[in-house]
């Protein structure tokens, strides 16, 4: 009996191994030219740089390489875990992202709901033809559009009869980043809850109409249930992003003055990394930003997951 | 559709939320249009009164100026070069990586979807990646801005549900008639999943296109700056390329005529794109949500 119990699993094991072996054998294609061109460039670009985080410990000197340059354990990160420009741009970091969403999440839903709500085809179409535009603008050209208008002689100037110079003005630098955001991407944002409109059910529709169901009352019982997941979605996948607010449009709205509100953290790693040569402290900084990321992004999913009857994602 | 009667209180509502959305048109439309009119003023007009309606006045002095500067054009061609590559490499790379992980007999599926993962959520960040490029020797190469992105686990994800939902009948088909894995895979499969394609391909051409930022770092050479960086030196360092404004006298002038020729590069610069968007709108939609529901 004792030989069995041991031999069993053993042999089980082994055909299993020989059973993998006999279908990777057949099914070799499936590994050498489908999966390998994208786990080389998985391996090369993302794992390659993962293991570039230890010069995060160093005093790197890329003449020296890893191998050769010194440890020095957590200097950098006391270094700027006890700078006060650290907590501001962390702060800006925080503010920008966490206001960004709370005054860009319900603009698309809204958009979405109104768009759904408009019975001529043709208006509709010219419409979300018209909202999806801006999204195609870039972001250099969003900023320098952005610059031009806001600038002393630019039309908001003209219209107002002032002579504000808002580029240069911290306090000015969020409203301008969050709304000049909305305008270019609440339309695009829209489309998944337009399409996931579509899905609502008509024949609810039809019975809440009949029944006397107001606008509000409609939109509860038939459109939300058709976007909640989205919007679930949505949410988490923003929320968990809170801190890889992204460098490009930050970076392109930044101007000397307005550094106090406009330095977030990508930029700051940036500026000191590639500007200023400062590799090991980058890294640091950078690190610090990503596990930051990875722990809201597990929270905001517990959390949601909770209110959303054990469904996260 | 089922015709509906509203309320007193509901037609108030929904005059408001229209209204809104009026509002939100009339803001993406007027901008639009004040920059169109803009690039035909002259740049002292301009800077006095803002635009005037009146066609007599216009000029397209701004336009002459912008498009007889080379840095543009090398702009405008090293785009074309850098998205049309980057969208090759990276649709190809990213359906064919969606196929085996598509498929529930796949053996090692669970290992490589972890693996793919891992990197939405956690990486080496800006310097690792960079020295990783600079000791490959791409700097100031193409492929240090088409390789790094070019595989995106959204899209591969996207691109695997979408193959989940085609009918098991067709690969059931091709096993009776002896295809093998590639056979089936370019004849058969990638043909019915055009839509989702396209899709990516839009995205993946739009997104390279508008960035900036690795090309930024890794490109020094101006010969091979995309158009967003030649972009960025006029409209957001206020560093015309120095041709286009150099024969004029005053500094005040030559600073009046920088931000004229501003507007023309916006229009010049955005057009391709916002002609080409309305013929692919219909794309959009069933492309979006073959994976925005689940990854």
């Amino acid at each position: 009996m004792k030989t069995n119990s041991t031999t069993v699993p053993n042999q089980r094991q082994d055909k299993g191994f020989h059973n993998t072996m006999v279908y990777v054998k057949q099914h070799w294609q499936l590994y050498v030219i489908f999966l390998f061109p994208a786990l080389a460039l998985t391996l090369i670009f993302k794992y390659a740089p993962m293991s570039g985080i230890l010069i995060a410990f160093q005093d790197y000197n890329p003449f020296r390489g890893v191998s050769g340059s010194e440890w020095v354990g957590f200097k950098h990160f006391t270094r700027f875990l006890s700078s006060p420009d650290f907590m501001g741009y962390l702060a800006n970091t925080l503010k920008l992202s966490v206001y960004s969403l709370l005054w860009g999440f319900p603009v698309p839903i809204i958009l979405a709901l109104l768009l759904n709500r408009i019975q001529s085809t043709g208006i509709k179409k010219k419409v979300q033809l018209v909202l999806y535009l801006p999204n195609f603008v870039s972001v250099i050209v969003l900023c320098g559009i952005v610059r031009i208008f806001l600038s002393v002689t630019g039309p908001v100037n003209l219209l107002l009869g002032t002579d504000i110079n808002f580029m240069t003005m911290p306090e000015a630098f969020r409203s301008i980043y969050i709304i000049s955001g909305i305008w270019q991407g609440a339309g695009w944002a829209s489309i998944m809850y337009t399409a996931s409109l579509s899905n609502a059910s008509q024949e609810l529709k039809e019975a809440a109409v009949m029944d006397g169901a107001n606008i509000l009352q409609q939109i509860k019982v038939v459109e939300w249930p058709a976007i909640k997941d989205m919007v679930v979605i949505q949410f988490i996948l923003q929320a968990g992003n809170i801190m890889s607010i992204g460098f490009e449009k930050a970076y392109a709205l930044q101007t000397d003055l307005n550094l106090p509100a406009s330095e977030i953290i990508s930029t700051y790693v940036y500026r000191k990394g590639l500007i200023d040569g400062d590799y090991s402290f980058s890294t640091a900084v950078g690190l610090f930003n990503t596990v930051i990321n990875v722990i809201l992004l597990v929270a905001v999913n517990k959390i949601v997951a909770k209110m959303n009857d054990g469904q996260g994602l | 559709m089922v015709k509906t009667r509203y309320s007193g209180q509901d037609k108030l509502l929904l005059t408001v939320g229209y209204i809104l959305l009026g509002l939100f048109v009339v803001a993406i439309i007027v901008p639009m249009i004040y920059i169109v009119v803009a690039s035909f003023m002259d740049p002292i007009t301009l800077q006095n009164k803002g635009i005037t309606f009146d066609l007599s006045k216009w000029t397209t002095t701004a336009y002459e100026r912008v498009m007889s500067n080379s840095q543009i054009w090398i702009g405008f061609k090293n785009a074309v070069i850098y998205s049309v590559v980057f969208t090759a490499v990276s649709v190809v790379v990213t359906l064919l990586a969606a196929y085996p992980l598509s498929r529930a007999d796949f053996k090692g599926r669970g290992f490589f979807n972890i693996i793919f993962m891992i990197t939405m959520f956690f990486g080496g960040g800006l310097i690792p990646t960079y020295l990783v490029v600079s000791n490959l020797g791409l700097v100031d190469s193409m492929w240090a801005v088409i390789l790094p992105g070019a595989f995106s686990v959204w899209n591969m994800t996207i691109a695997r549900t979408y193959y989940r939902g085609i009918p098991k009948e067709l690969r059931e088909a091709a096993d009776v008639d002896g295809a093998n894995e590639l056979t089936f895979f370019f004849k058969i499969l990638l043909p019915v999943c055009t839509p989702v394609i396209a899709v990516l391909a839009l995205w993946q051409f739009v997104g390279m296109w508008n960035s900036y930022f690795d090309a930024m770092i890794y490109i020094n050479d101006s010969a091979r700056q995309p158009l967003q960086l030649v972009l960025r030196s006029i409209l957001i360092q206020n560093q015309p390329e120095s041709g286009m404004i150099s024969d004029m006298q005053s500094t005040a002038a030559r600073a009046q005529l920088a931000e004229l020729l501003k507007y023309a590069t916006i229009i010049i610069s955005s057009l391709p794109l916002l002609i080409m968007y309305p013929f692919f709108q219909k794309y959009f939609d069933s492309g979006i949500m073959a994976g925005a529901v689940k990854g």
